[in-house]
């Protein structure tokens, strides 16, 4: 997603790092670079400016120009000053309040509301936190439908009540989650644009009825230059105490995550990263900066396996990698592993370099691959030559798949283990990487 | 006179922000230096202009002026007009005929999720309705939550037929379902109401390609019309997503949505600056009438016309 701010950033910072001393002029050029590599990816005029200015005072101090590594110290100034700009420290939901816990979820039209309010809602639930959706969106037709339909997916409460008005449903859904010992509501407000005076009202009467905790603003990670007025009037009438930035599983170029925190000072808290339920993470300005620069998350891809797999389970399947006995079991156990790990395209997104390889990943095509591994028995598993004629015809009616596909899974499998049987040493990262599909055909139309 | 007085007001915040700022600088400073090119930069690029098209307009405006020798505010302002009616072409609305190429003429929208595809079909049903032809939707969204329920909707309030299937159906089946009865009826435009997607994500890109191939195969020339909802707050990504979409499906227009709440109109100037396909639609304000054909003339003159 970063990639571009990324690209444009290293090259203005390689061509410092390439020397061994600098001047004042060295470092104006490459800091023009990387404010014009800033604002093509729509960070704020002012915020870009200010951001150029604290970077070059603390670069052309004289320490750092006679220092031994000049360079490197005007790249550790530019991560250090993004870190800030992005807002330092890690900042998630506050739950100690006693009782109900009350999220309000503000933002334009479209920005993401209902897909983040079900997305919050699936994260409290999965921390033991019972939860209650409230549908406060009167105006969008169908916006009650489709958040009762995610309440369903992920099995929260949602209150709906047809006919009345956004600040009579709050309170009384406020009220319901005292009534039931509820402990976080989630209020789903409509979408609204910030200059629309009467609809920004009805935000201020919500929050002065019932008292959220939390005022999240939902903002969509491609937002342009407008990003700053918007998070300024919505932080001016309701006070936020946050900001989600969704869709940043596309290539926007970030500029918005660092105008939003910049003019409101309030920390961005999560960010949604696909269309599933459970693509919502914290965020962590650190690690986001370093990503900016090209480093590569590795430190959250890390924590994701800890958090997921198995460890033993790991230790076993490395032993079999160094004894090269790797089955089609062992495949299979790495394809559920892979799978609590939540989607794929996210996951693949942390490594760094990935994006840039244009490799596709086809979950579906892991779907059927689990379909046919588990149509074959514990020996055809343990050793997949023995599987002939017969038996592919078999396993290909029991997973509903064609002869074709069990022979083209066979093949990928024994490219797999040839690779795998090289590299025993290298652990779980690359066997990730090597069972990335192909991009898939056409699917037959029926 | 009032269709222009609405696009102006509408425009409003465009033209005091980006237009109006503009000729403020100008005229308070007086000559073309440095200074004024900087604060010029300033408000182009807060407009969402974007740097390349920034420059382009600015280094044209020191070209003319090197040419010329000094200009005056009126001139600079005069030029910078003419510049932007230049990058934006001669696109001119034909507000009373809306030609249909065959029956059905198919429309297919596409866009990025939150843009507001399915409120500007409606809007674009209106349009078509208002001019006495009849239409149908197909709601080819079958990912999302309730967004069968929000077309139907719209269907109910502008009293047109749609075509539907179950949540997680094969969208490519649902618009040729919805194309053989759009056929059958002898209905005179179709429009497919697609699901948001990432334009990166390309399984879901390939996805829309089915939609449009099979389209093909059951009418010739069809989809005959293939439209980009483009959210007007997005900002420099606006030309990311235009340009996937436009590789994937070959797009014959932009359908600009939620212009009247932002100050950034300068994305119009950028699409058509960075990207050749023309802006078809511009939406700008909430109601059901609130979509024009994008006029450049008209959206020009709206903007300029205070200065």
């Amino acid at each position: 997603m970063f990639e571009e701010l990324t690209r444009r950033l290293n090259s203005a910072l390689r061509d410092l790092r390439g020397r061994g001393k600098l001047s004042e002029k060295i470092v104006d050029e490459a800091l023009r670079d990387v404010r014009r590599a800033m604002l093509e990816a729509d960070v704020n005029y002012q915020v870009a400016k200010d951001f150029i200015r604290r970077v070059r005072e603390k670069a052309i101090g004289q320490e750092v120009l006679k220092s031994v590594r000049p360079a490197q110290v005007v790249v550790k100034i530019v991560h250090d000053e993004l870190v800030q700009l992005l807002g330092g420290e890690a900042s998630t939901l506050d739950l100690s309040s006693s009782g109900s816990t009350v999220i309000m979820l503000v933002g334009l039209q479209g920005s993401g509301k209902t897909t983040v309010a079900g997305k919050l809602a699936l994260h409290l639930r999965s921390r033991g936190k019972k939860t209650l959706l409230v549908a406060a969106d009167v105006y969008r037709p169908a916006a009650g439908d489709q958040l009762s339909l995610l309440g369903e997916q992920i099995q929260v409460p949602v209150y709906v009540a047809s006919g009345k008005k956004p600040v009579e449903i709050c309170a009384k859904a406020k009220e319901r989650a005292r009534r039931e010992g509820i402990d976080a509501v989630l209020l789903d407000t409509a979408g609204r644009w910030h200059i629309d005076k009467e609809m920004m009202q009805e935000l201020v009467d919500i929050r002065r009825k019932v008292a959220p905790d939390e005022i999240l603003l939902v903002a969509d990670a491609m937002t342009g230059q407008e990003a700053v007025n918007l998070a300024k009037e919505f932080d001016a009438l309701l006070d936020l105490s946050g900001v989600v930035l969704t869709k940043m599983d596309g290539d926007a170029r970030g500029g918005a995550a660092l105008s939003l925190r910049a003019v409101t000072g309030k920390p961005i808290k999560y960010v949604g990263m696909g269309e599933k339920l459970d693509a919502l993470e914290p965020f962590y300005p650190d690690r986001m900066a370093s990503r900016i620069l090209g480093m590569g998350d590795v430190v959250t891809l890390v924590e994701k396996a800890k958090a997921t797999m198995d460890l033993s389970e790991q230790r076993k399947l490395e032993e079999k990698l160094r004894q090269k006995t790797f089955s089609l079991d062992d495949f299979l156990s790495q394809l559920h592993q892979l799978k609590k790990m939540g989607p794929l395209d996210g996951l693949l997104d942390l490594v760094p370099g990935f994006e840039a390889s244009g490799i596709v990943v086809d979950e579906k095509a892991l779907v059927r691959v689990e379909a046919m591994i588990n149509s074959m028995t514990a020996q055809e598993r343990e050793n997949p030559k023995i599987i002939e004629g017969n038996r592919k015809r078999r396993i290909a009616a029991g997973s509903g798949r064609t002869v074709q596909e069990v022979n083209q899974l066979l093949r990928q499998f024994a490219m797999i283990q040839k690779m795998v049987s090289g590299m025993g040493e290298r652990g779980w990262e690359k066997n990730l990487l090597s069972m990335r599909s192909k991009r898939r055909k056409g699917r037959v139309y029926r | 006179m009032a269709i222009l007085n609405r696009l102006k007001e509408r425009l409003s915040r465009t033209r005091t922000e980006l237009i109006g700022s503009l000729a403020r600088v100008v005229r308070g400073h007086g000559c073309l230096d440095a200074e004024l090119l900087e604060q010029m930069e300033e408000i182009l690029i807060r407009g969402d202009v974007g740097v390349e098209t920034t420059a382009k307009l600015l280094e044209g405006l020191k070209e003319k002026s090197r040419a010329a020798g000094q200009l005056k505010p009126g001139q600079i302002l005069a030029i910078l007009r003419q510049q932007i009616e230049e990058i934006l072409g001669d696109e001119r609305s034909k507000e009373s005929s809306l030609p249909l190429s065959s029956t059905p003429h198919v429309i297919l929208v596409a866009g990025v999720n939150g843009t507001g595809k399915t409120t500007s079909i409606a809007k674009l049903a209106k349009i078509y309705l208002d001019r006495g032809r009849t239409v149908l939707l197909a709601s080819c969204d079958t990912f999302r939550a309730a967004a069968n329920e929000q077309l139907e909707i719209w269907a109910r309030r502008l009293g047109v037929g749609m075509v539907k299937n179950q949540p997680g159906a094969d969208p490519a089946a649902v618009a040729f379902d919805a194309l053989r009865a759009a056929q059958a009826r002898g209905i005179d435009v179709l429009i497919i109401d697609t699901a948001g997607r990432l334009h990166t994500k390309s399984t879901l890109m390939e996805e829309l390609k089915k939609i449009k191939r099979v389209i093909g195969k059951q009418i010739q020339n069809g989809p005959h019309e293939t439209l980009l909802v483009l959210d007007a707050t997005v900002g420099q990504n606006a030309i990311s997503q235009a340009r996937l979409f436009h590789e994937a499906l070959g797009l014959s227009g932009i359908l600009l949505a939620k212009l009247d709440g932002t100050a950034k109109g300068g994305i119009v100037i950028a699409i058509k600056d960075r990207l050749n396909i023309p802006v078809s639609y511009i939406g700008i304000g909430e109601n059901l009438d609130d979509l024009e054909r994008f006029d450049v003339g008209k959206f020009v003159g709206a903007l300029f016309s205070d200065s």
